[in-house]
């Protein structure tokens, strides 16, 4: 739900349910790293209903479209972090493999050597 | 010593700002870089805690601070240092906290499991009462992938596609010893319950088969994912109850889906949780005397000793990672400008510990996965 006045779209206030700190504050941390923003911010009105407001100010693009961005911003970084995360658990179990093939060729070299 | 300190703070004096050379455009000072990359945790209290969000917040320098996505895939780095059955531990490099801290929040709040949450009491003599018996039961991590089940909404019928069915029914006999009811007890009905529900039992006493608690319309175990491994709780030695001679306990446990924003017991995760990478710089030579009283100092041996020849010593941080950020090395008088100890802000090291559902490097993957998917609401919601 987004309030804002008729005539300049550049300031709104968008009020979403079912959110909390977790995607707002991950949301406010793209949107200030955009520079078309003049100010965000955001806040929990009450702590027993689950709804969030942010509010974006812009430099004069539409405050509905830079949201837009930061959530895609947002979700794109999700994304390169999944895949890295992904690769590196690949590459550790990938290499703990290794690792454990040595150690146990290793113990069988000591044994035939003794 | 103090004849050199007092030398030095003589030259301070002399020091006038139009010796300094121009700051470099483009580039920030390095006492500014500092500020922007780490937490300084000085004796009294940690500073510049903050991160830097703005996007101009270092226009006049020339320097911009505004999000570039290639940057970030460029710089984003994870490195698994520990994985196991049931925790991991990694690193997770080039990030803000208010990410890492979503992805920490998903993985304590919202990601579902199954968990016991009707339990239907037939009998308990046991010294443990009925809704204290029923808490205790709802802790119990139960082995099963929860991405297998539905969530049972208020007026759902529980059927096999939402409710997982345990049966607990143990009796300690008269004259023998007391038992120790254990989770192990626990025994999945793949069919469903078997209670008879009291009010339908004199309705239809002409049908064939008694109306239940749940409504299943097959049998679990028929079900290709649970056929060759039957659902079960994750350890069988968690106590449930102590049973004296001639007590007994006959109960039918239900568990459905949920997160853990409603419930605890439906978190995935023991508890997950990160801190950010401790940074330990000498600032000046710490030798000999000071160099062993240094490395005393330290409760989790960050420094070691380096033996320079001819008797002389010195102090290196061998392992700063284990730094507890105690500032038992600051906290005496003058050790606050030999050694600084600070946090890097876009190094995080994430801890995991997964209950036995899921094992946490999935966890942290769907936790992602959650934070996508909110995304993905508002920019429908929005266009
Ligand atoms: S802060 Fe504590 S743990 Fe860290 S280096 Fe100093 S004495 Fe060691």
């Amino acid at each position: 739900m987004e309030h804002g006045s008729f005539t300049d779209n550049s300031a709104a206030t968008f009020s979403l349910t079912e959110e909390d700190h977790t995607l707002a504050n991950a949301v406010r941390f793209t949107l200030n790293q955009d520079p078309r923003v003049t100010f965000c911010g955001y806040s929990i009105p009450h702590p027993s209903n689950a709804r969030v407001n942010i509010r974006v100010q812009t430099t004069g693009d539409p405050a509905r479209e830079v949201l837009k961005d930061a959530c895609q911003d947002l979700m794109l970084m999700c994304r390169h972090v999944r895949s890295g995360f992904d690769k590196a658990v690949e590459d550790f179990k990938a290499s703990n493999a290794v690792k454990a093939m040595k150690i146990d060729s290793q113990d069988s070299d000591s044994e035939e050597s003794e | 010593m103090a004849g050199q300190g007092e030398e030095r703070g003589e030259e301070k004096k002399k020091f006038s700002i139009w010796d300094l050379p121009d700051v470099p455009a483009g580039q920030l000072p390095p006492h500014l870089e500092l500020q922007r990359t780490r937490v300084l945790c000085n004796k009294d209290a940690p500073i510049h805690t903050e991160s830097v969000l703005y996007s101009g917040a270092y226009a006049s320098m020339g320097v911009d601070n505004s999000l570039r996505l290639d940057h970030f895939c460029h710089n984003f780095r994870v490195e698994v240092v520990r994985l196991t059955e049931e925790d991991m531990e990694f690193d997770m490099i080039g990030i803000d906290a208010a990410i890492a801290n979503a992805f920490r929040r998903i993985l304590i709040a919202e990601l579902p499991t199954m968990a016991i949450e009707k339990v239907l009491i037939a009998n308990n003599t046991s010294v443990v009462q009925d809704e204290v018996l029923a808490h205790r039961l709802g802790l119990i991590p139960i082995s099963v992938d929860p991405r297998l089940f539905e969530y049972m909404s208020e007026n759902d019928q529980p059927n096999e596609k939402n409710t997982i069915v345990f049966k607990l029914h143990v009796h300690c006999k008269r004259g023998s010893p007391r038992i120790t009811v254990k989770s192990d007890e626990l025994k999945w009905l793949p069919n469903g319950s078997e209670l008879i529900k009291e009010s339908r039992k004199v309705a239809s006493d002409s049908a064939s088969k008694p109306e239940t608690y749940t409504s299943f319309s097959c049998s679990q175990d028929t079900l290709p994912e649970f056929a060759n491994n039957p659902i079960a709780p994750k350890y069988p030695d968690i106590i449930i109850s102590k049973l004296g001679p001639g007590q007994e306990i006959e109960l039918e446990a239900h568990a459905v889906k949920g997160m853990g924003k409603t419930h605890a017991k439906w978190s995935p995760v023991a508890t997950a949780w990160y801190r950010m990478l401790p940074e330990v710089v000498l600032l000046e030579e710490v030798e000999d005397d000071l160099a062993e009283g240094l490395k005393s100092k330290c409760p989790v041996n960050v420094f070691d000793i380096e033996d320079l020849g001819k008797g002389k010593k010195r102090a290196t941080v061998a392992r700063p990672r284990a730094c507890t950020l105690c500032r038992e090395c600051i906290r005496d008088e003058e050790w606050e400008k030999r050694v600084a100890i600070h946090r890097v802000k876009d190094h995080f090291i994430f801890t995991i510990e997964s209950t036995g559902a899921l094992p946490p490097e999935v966890l942290f993957t769907e936790a992602v996965k959650i934070l996508e998917d909110k995304c993905e609401r508002v920019i429908t919601e929005l266009s």
